[in-house]
């Protein structure tokens, strides 16, 4: 186990160590400790570590993460793991604004809250957020799932593509062109599924499902024609 | 960009090291503003009748004594003085419109940076850390302060640009944002009688305030005004004679944190800004919600 003390070192020398594991992985466990609310901490890791960070991070903390399992045990600024690629970021604290934002893969669990905008333009990752979530969420929320054990903000899921989002409190109001969708086998299996690996402890059944109504204007086939 | 913080005691415990333990927490806000800073602090309270200014020359070599001298003979009372640097605190046995107008009068060059019975407002252009050291800032005391450091966007880098910008007895405004409707609202201010000395956005914001307030809102209605007629993207402090309100527009692109223990609370567009608060590991931290005010006062 190697622990990283950002009072003593920069986060650039904990991203260098961490980078390095891409080509030469030595040490599978690392520990980051005096995060306070430095930005850009474990960002663009390329390997199959775990990274614990005690105390809050700060901005797109987890960025571009690629197969590293990222904890933070405490709160994370803007942008949490934002355009990740694979690999597991959970936030035992809350998250601001844009969590997993652009994210193509892997899981971000929030057990907090998430702020304004998280999963907006997800495009496959997995988010599941066991407190609620801000106001425009998931906008042009492309592929992947998004769960929320509490409740929504203004206009979730705007300008939605393919994203199921699954929320188990109230909506506050929905974005345009989402609908409230039916709860199918597959869809509690997904959801059963989502939950298990995010270690919640939910009744699939008490969600309901929101997805596109596919009425915009991308989804008229008419409109091929203007390219 | 612009950075805000701001620190309000709950009690007495941290009273004389308020100015210590806000230092840091404005210099580490200088990558989010690097320009000017500034802050406004609130403490040794002046009794009933008087009132305290804070007045800023260019010239520090500018003799406050005389102008204190010939104020008291103007106003016929009492006139206490105490030189920062380039700024002078007065303290007045008088009311705030007289001593006001006998300032106009004799010294129309003295800019009226604060007024009220403890708030304090310095500010200036350069690097928060100059800023804080030119006017002792880890030396002072009292139970709240709120400070910013500024990136400007809006208008010109100016001492008259940076924050907080006065808006009433004892109430001042710190923003970090930007306004979009801010110059026919300032025309509409205009006509209702409210001054401007810049061509600044948050200046409008502050205006607004000040006419709301003069309108006879409290300031919880005011804020409930200003959400509605002010467009654009902004995270407020406002700094009272009891405490401090923070809000934050309705899209809240601009960030905000709050912390809470049992003896303080602070407020920052980061949290790194927090760090080095005495029980911050403890603190509850969370984000302000959206198109929603907060407001702490000693009662």
């Amino acid at each position: 186990m190697m622990t990283v003390d950002l009072a003593a070192q920069s986060v650039r020398d904990l991203n260098k160590a961490l980078h390095e594991c891409k080509d030469n992985l030595t040490e599978k466990e690392w520990i980051v400790t005096n995060p306070k609310g430095n930005h850009n901490i474990a960002v663009g890791l390329d390997a199959d570590i775990s990274v614990d960070v005690h105390g809050h991070a700060g901005y797109f903390c987890a960025g571009m993460n690629k197969k590293a399992n990222i904890t933070v045990h405490g709160n994370a600024g803007q942008g949490v793991a934002e355009n990740m690629m694979s690999g597991v970021v959970r936030i035992k604290g809350d998250a601001s604004q844009a969590a997993g934002a652009t994210a193509h893969g892997g899981l971000l669990v929030i057990e907090g809250n998430a702020g304004a905008r998280c999963g907006i333009s997800m495009k496959g990752v997995d988010i599941v957020v066991k407190g609620n979530i801000g106001h425009m969420s998931c906008f042009m929320g492309q592929s992947g799932s998004l769960v929320v054990c509490g409740d929504a903000g203004e206009a979730l899921g705007d300008s939605l593509y393919e994203v199921h989002i699954y929320v188990k409190g109230t909506v506050k109001s929905l974005g345009a062109d989402c609908i409230e969708k039916e709860m199918r086998s597959e869809h509690i299996a997904e959801l059963k599924s989502l939950l298990e690996k995010a270690g919640v402890d939910e009744n699939p059944l008490d969600f309901k499902r929101y997805g596109s109504a596919r009425q915009l204007y991308t989804f008229k086939v008419d409109n091929a024609s203007a390219y | 960009m612009c950075g805000i913080v701001g620190l309000y005691l709950k009690n007495d415990k941290f009273e004389k090291k308020l100015g210590e333990l806000f230092e840091p927490m404005l210099i580490s806000m200088t990558d989010r503003g690097p320009d000017s800073a500034g802050f406004a602090i609130y403490g040794d309270e002046v009794g009933e009748n008087w009132v305290k200014l804070t007045l800023r020359h260019p010239d520090e070599a500018f003799s406050w004594e005389t102008l204190s001298d010939k104020l008291s003979v103007s106003l016929g009372c009492e006139v206490k003085w105490m030189q920062n640097a380039n700024v002078a605190v007065l303290k007045i046995n008088t009311d705030e419109r007289s001593a006001r107008s006998a300032l106009n009068e004799l010294y129309p060059d003295v800019l009226i940076l604060s007024a009220g019975s403890s708030i304090e407002i310095l500010k200036e252009v350069g690097l928060p850390e100059n800023i804080a050291s030119k006017f002792n800032l880890s030396g002072m005391q009292g139970s709240h302060i709120i400070g910013h450091t500024r990136m400007a966007t809006e208008s010109a880098v100016t001492m008259e640009g940076s924050h907080p910008f006065s808006t009433g007895s004892d109430l001042c405004l710190v923003h970090n944002g930007s306004l979009s409707n801010h110059n026919r609202l300032r025309d509409k201010l205009k006509r209702e009688g409210i001054t401007f000395e810049t061509e600044n956005d948050s200046e409008v914001a502050a205006g607004y305030l000040t006419w709301r307030l003069n309108q006879g809102d409290t300031l919880k209605e005011a804020l409930e005004n200003a959400l509605k007629d002010l467009d654009g993207f902004f995270t407020f402090t406002i700094g009272t004679k009891d405490g401090f309100a923070v809000m934050r527009d309705p899209i809240a692109c601009k960030p905000a944190v709050l912390a809470e223990t049992d003896d303080y609370v602070a407020m920052a567009s980061e949290y790194q800004a927090l760090v080095t608060l005495p029980g911050i590991e403890n603190a509850k931290v969370w984000e302000p919600e959206p198109a929603t005010f907060y407001i702490w006062e000693r009662k």
